[in-house]
């Protein structure tokens, strides 16, 4: 695939709505978003629990797809792809961070680290190799050997970083981030983020409800209740 | 990646260790049924097939009646033969070696307060060349004493150590019933028979003798021919019919009232009983491998549901459908395929050994070997495939909830 023209938005959804249930049981939890996102931009969705947010962060992540409307990614639209070619989708383009870190149990760091590599096909000598600079590039040098347990919470998230951007995406979505961290991991982690952000040139989407991390954020959108409230199509840094 | 599912598939085996042991278990318990029993069966058949083949070889035996009675066979309405039968057999056949006409009955030897019960056989020294017996001490009948029926009899080695212990019996008298009569021989031993029955415990006796002073008839239940070389049995056997119908004076177009079978269509019958035998063992045993292909499914499931995270996780990243489904598959293929190597080497061990307490011959059969390894694997898959499939249509955002 090529990229897209800069011109273009890099995710651009375009009266996009969810609908959960059927009928009378119907819950209806996106109602029209239109959106979208620039190549190299740092957006936060902000918003509180049911507004939407996750809803929306899972259909960019092509984790889910719309009940209707379009969701264009790199002049591409998600709705009509198979689970499989989703699958391929965000293996090479999308890099993932969760609130709950998400590593796997009694893998080591580096390993874990490697894995979307290895779905990548990646060798493994060039896939260690990798893995270890991604693990340098959040501070986790000489950490390698560990598992998710002998990790505190703030060095697990830099290990799921550093997972999310080993494959070189073009956007990272990271989905409450430092939901589970003290103040001041959060902000290293914030830091973290900004870092790939600016100097990496990756694309980052993240959802929080903490308005100190969406500070980090070049530009905030706020969901309420199903809707976007403000921030229509502002660019800026 | 395939590497790495082996690799993947090994490690989660080696994490869960006694529930990968026990479910492996299950598996070589079912392997190594298989093995064992089959391969014994298959030492059963090879037993039957050489004891019939020492009870000499290139054998026929002709009988009255139709059809193939079996090892004793059975009385039928059929005219018996006569001494004269086994004669015309011998001047009119050629190719054959020797004939015994061949009756039976069940009787007491008795030997001063000493008593046996065994089966006298009347018949003549054709009886042992046709059945290869061989004297151990004594002598055969002479041609006088087996035209004139007279009172003188060979005995098994079983009887002679019954009646005789370590004495020297030959020259003494003996009692079968109410015929007194002088042993003039003792055959070597043979021990055993596959049909449990002991080939050493018989006497023997002029034919001529049987029929006047034992069954106080002139029938002749059987005539045994052997036959120069194997390739002279088929045309020996259809001058035989072609003979007995004639004396027996059987129109065109009608069945024979007596048979003809050799000793190839013995082993057939008798190694088809054994076969059918070790065919109903071995799907019992194949029941014990489809239970531990149970087991498989059992643990892949838990499996699975324990490691439904792991599974988000993957899936978000970016695996295919196809590339979980083949990770579980593999781990089950790989317990499964443990298990089957380990069960063939504990299921010929255990042949081995049994063959030796039933003293039975160890038949290898690298067939049996293979088929059952192939098995294992297939269980492996059949059984892995519906946990792996679940798991791999697992919703990644579902997933990834899991707790």
């Amino acid at each position: 695939m090529k990229e897209n023209h800069p011109d273009n938005p890099l995710l651009e959804l375009k009266a996009v709505t969810k609908v959960y249930g059927r009928g009378a049981a119907a819950m209806p939890a996106l109602k029209g978003i239109d959106l979208a996102i620039f190549r190299g931009e740092f957006v936060a969705i902000m918003g509180t629990s049911g507004s939407g947010k996750s809803t929306c962060m899972n259909i960019l992540g092509c984790l889910d797809v719309p009940t209707d409307g379009k969701y264009i990614f790199q002049d591409m639209s998600v709705g009509g792809l198979s689970r499989d070619q989703r699958a391929l989708v965000r293996r090479h383009f999308l890099g993932f961070v969760f609130q709950g870190f998400n590593l796997l149990n009694r893998t080591s760091a580096l390993e874990n680290v490697e894995l979307p590599l290895i779905y990548r096909g990646v060798r493994p000598g060039e896939r260690r190799k990798r893995a270890r600079e991604a693990l340098a590039a959040v501070n986790l040098s000489g950490w390698e050997a560990h598992t998710p347990g002998e990790l505190s919470g703030g060095q697990q998230q830099r290990v799921a970083i550093a997972r999310a951007i080993v494959s070189h995406p073009e956007v990272l979505l990271a989905d409450e981030p430092t939901g589970n961290l003290d103040s001041a991991t959060s902000r290293d982690v914030m830091n973290l983020l900004q870092r790939f952000n600016r100097e990496n040139g990756i694309t980052i989407v993240m959802v929080t409800h903490e308005p100190e991390m969406a500070e980090y954020a070049g530009r905030r959108i706020h969901f309420t209740d199903g809707l976007i409230d403000n921030g229509l199509m502002k660019r800026g840094r | 990646m395939f590497m790495e599912n082996v690799f993947l598939a090994l490690r989660e085996i080696r994490r869960n260790a006694l529930r990968s042991f026990l479910t492996i278990l299950g598996i070589v318990v079912g392997v190594s049924a298989v093995i064992t029993l089959v391969t014994l069966g298959r030492g059963a058949t090879a037993q039957v097939t050489r004891e019939i083949s020492s009870m000499g070889s290139n054998q026929l035996h002709i009988r009255p009646g139709q059809g193939f009675h079996g090892p004793g066979g059975s009385r039928s309405t059929a005219d018996k033969f006569t001494i004269d039968d086994a004669e015309a057999v011998s001047t009119h056949i050629s190719g054959i070696e020797a004939v015994a006409p061949n009756s039976n009955q069940a009787t007491q030897a008795i030997k001063g307060n000493l008593n046996w019960s065994t089966t006298v056989t009347g018949t003549t020294n054709g009886f042992l060349q046709v059945r290869d017996w061989e004297l151990h001490s004594g002598r055969e009948f002479t041609n006088t004493e087996l035209r004139a029926g007279k009172a003188v009899c060979i005995l098994g080695a079983t009887v002679c150590k019954e009646l005789f212990g370590a004495q020297n019996p030959i020259g003494s008298w003996i009692r079968l019933e109410k015929l007194s009569c002088q042993v003039i021989g003792v055959l070597k031993t043979k021990g055993q028979s596959s049909f449990g029955h002991d080939q050493d415990d018989m006497v023997l006796i002029p034919i001529a003798a049987f029929q006047r002073r034992i069954a106080g008839n002139t029938d002749v239940d059987a005539i045994f021919v052997s036959v120069r070389s194997a390739d002279a049995i088929d045309p020996v056997k259809s001058s035989l019919e072609r003979l007995f119908r004639d004396r027996r004076r059987i129109g065109e177009g009608k069945e024979d009232d007596f048979n003809v079978r050799d000793t190839r269509e013995l082993i057939q019958a008798l190694t088809g009983t054994t076969r059918v035998m070790t065919t109903l063992l071995g799907a019992v045993a194949a029941i014990s491998l489809l239970v531990g292909g149970i087991g498989i499914m059992n643990i892949m499931l838990v499996s699975v549901t324990e490691r439904t995270r792991e599974i988000g996780i993957r899936l978000a990243i970016g695996a295919l459908e196809k590339e979980v489904l083949i990770q579980f598959l593999v781990e089950a293929v790989a317990i499964s395929c443990f298990g089957g190597v380990v069960g063939i080497f504990t299921g010929l061990v255990a042949s081995i050994a049994g063959a030796k307490v039933l003293h039975l011959p160890f038949v290898l059969n690298f067939g049996i070997v293979g088929y059952a390894f192939l098995f294992s694997a297939a269980v492996g898959v059949i059984f892995g495939y519906f946990p792996a499939r679940k798991a791999a249509q697992l919703n990644p955002i579902d997933a990834l909830r899991h707790e």
